[in-house]
């Protein structure tokens, strides 16, 4: 098993060496601190409409289907086994981003949850005071220098930006659960992550309505929280939120 | 005789601007506590929103009034114009941010449901620049707590609170590209967009 890891983990490292490389000669346009960087704005508005398309004819209805046949407990328990499933992918990105706090905290969650939460239907780690911190390999390649990149919508995932899209395909190929487990169990994880989002759809169907079908545009209104979330996520705080709009450039109500 | 008050004055002068240097907040500018005491108002009267539930409409009506009492309305619906608040006449401004009240007071008051059950903490406060970040934790029923962080200014001349930061995600930015888009598509005619205001969020 620990073998098996090293070697995921080398191989990660090794593909994320060729990917940061991939990533910087991609044009440092954008210093990443704050700003919208969206060269591909009209391809990008095109896979929105698409996504939009999905959501309203197929997963919409499909996670309204799912919300109203399996109930609550049910659903939460689902979504736990979900993020279970996530945490060696978080272990082995801890490492990789030489947090060793943060990848015995997950290890303690995974081994906890494993052997009394029932296999991670159950999530008493956090009832111990042991909550969930996850992270990923866009996070990794920003702990390592990376660059944001351009801001892009990926068919189904939705808002991205090139940094974090490298580390999406990253983190799928190298999951260590899926690497793990031979087929048929292999699918149990995407499967869990799929239903996971679907519960996801329909606990925050206002949220999600409002954003995508009640925003002037929804393109931008995406694009700028995704930003926003994911900056604050990665600790890139000194954001556009921060400046002081009483020094607003288009004037001061307070000024005589 | 003569240069001794002069010599006083002088090292009184130095000692005071010593002082200055060693205070680096003005004695009428806004501090951490003040900044704190508005947000742990505004967080109360909240949680008594959110305690007592009742209907959308009451819960709309006092989300609007904790708004327009605590928030710097003019600060974030003139931001939220962003640049095109320089060619509106004054009356327009005012006519614009009565309206935008009413809209962040529907848009906002009627996801208050969701906050039902829930209770918001204050947890630090911190001096950025020349304002204050007040953050604070919400905890909501089978939910993992989130941050929302409340800016804090008294540019307006008693301290108000001037955008609600929630899990990094910014109701002024936000709204500044939402209201961006409205204007937009009515092709930068700012009373079209006012009147269409009136009844939005």
């Amino acid at each position: 098993m620990m073998r098996g890891l090293l070697k995921h983990m080398k191989f990660a490292a090794f593909g994320a060496g060729l990917l940061l490389s991939a990533c910087t000669s991609m044009k440092q346009q954008v210093a990443t601190q704050g700003g919208i960087n969206d060269p591909n704005e009209v391809e990008n508005r095109q896979m929105h409409a698409f996504n939009k398309d999905v959501d309203r004819i197929l997963f919409s209805p499909v996670a309204d289907g799912y919300g109203s046949i399996v109930p609550k407990p049910v659903r939460n328990s689902v979504s736990r086994f979900a993020d279970h499933l996530s945490l060696p992918n978080d272990v082995m990105n801890n490492l990789l981003q030489a947090d060793i706090g943060g990848a015995m905290h997950n290890t303690f969650r995974f081994a906890v949850n494993t052997i009394i939460g029932l296999g991670g239907f159950f999530d008493p780690a956090t009832a111990m005071g042991v909550q969930r911190v996850d992270t990923d390999f866009g996070e990794t390649l920003h702990k390592w220098g990376a660059p944001e990149g351009n801001y892009v919508e990926l068919p189904l995932f939705g808002p991205s930006t090139a940094r974090d899209t490298v580390g999406l395909v990253v983190d799928i190929v190298t999951d260590p659960v899926t690497l793990a487990l031979e087929a048929p169990e292999r699918y149990l994880g995407t499967g869990a992550y799929v239903l996971n989002k679907l519960g996801n759809r329909y606990d925050y169907d206002e949220t999600i309505d409002s954003l995508l079908y009640e925003s002037a545009d929804s393109y931008t209104q995406a694009r700028s929280i995704y930003l926003q979330n994911r900056r604050y996520n990665l600790g890139m705080t000194s954001g556009d939120a921060y400046v002081d709009p009483y020094f607003d450039p288009y004037g001061d109500p307070y000024a005589e | 005789m003569q240069s001794e008050p002069t010599r006083r004055m002088f090292l009184g002068g130095v000692a005071a601007s010593g002082a200055i240097a060693l205070a680096p907040l003005p004695a009428l500018a806004l501090n951490d506590a003040q900044a704190t005491q508005l947000v742990d108002r505004v967080v109360s009267d909240i949680n008594k929103v959110i305690a007592n539930g009742g209907s959308l409409s009451g819960m709309i009506r006092q989300f609007e009034r904790i708004f327009s009492r605590y928030a710097d309305v003019a600060i974030i619906a003139r931001s939220a114009l962003g640049v095109d608040a320089r060619r509106a006449s004054s009356s327009q401004l005012r006519a614009y941010t009565a309206a935008f009240q009413g809209y962040i007071a529907r848009k906002y008051g009627k996801r208050f449901e969701e906050f039902v059950g829930g209770e918001i903490t204050v947890q630090n406060t911190r001096q950025v620049k020349s304002f204050h970040e007040v953050q604070a934790t919400v905890k909501l029923r089978g939910q993992a707590p989130f941050d929302v962080n409340f800016l804090v200014s008294d540019k307006s001349g008693s301290p108000r609170f001037f955008d609600m930061i929630i899990e990094g995600i910014s109701l002024r930015l936000s709204e500044k590209e939402e209201i961006g888009a409205m204007l937009d598509r009515r092709k930068g005619n700012l009373d079209q967009l006012i009147s269409d205001l009136k009844t939005a969020g």
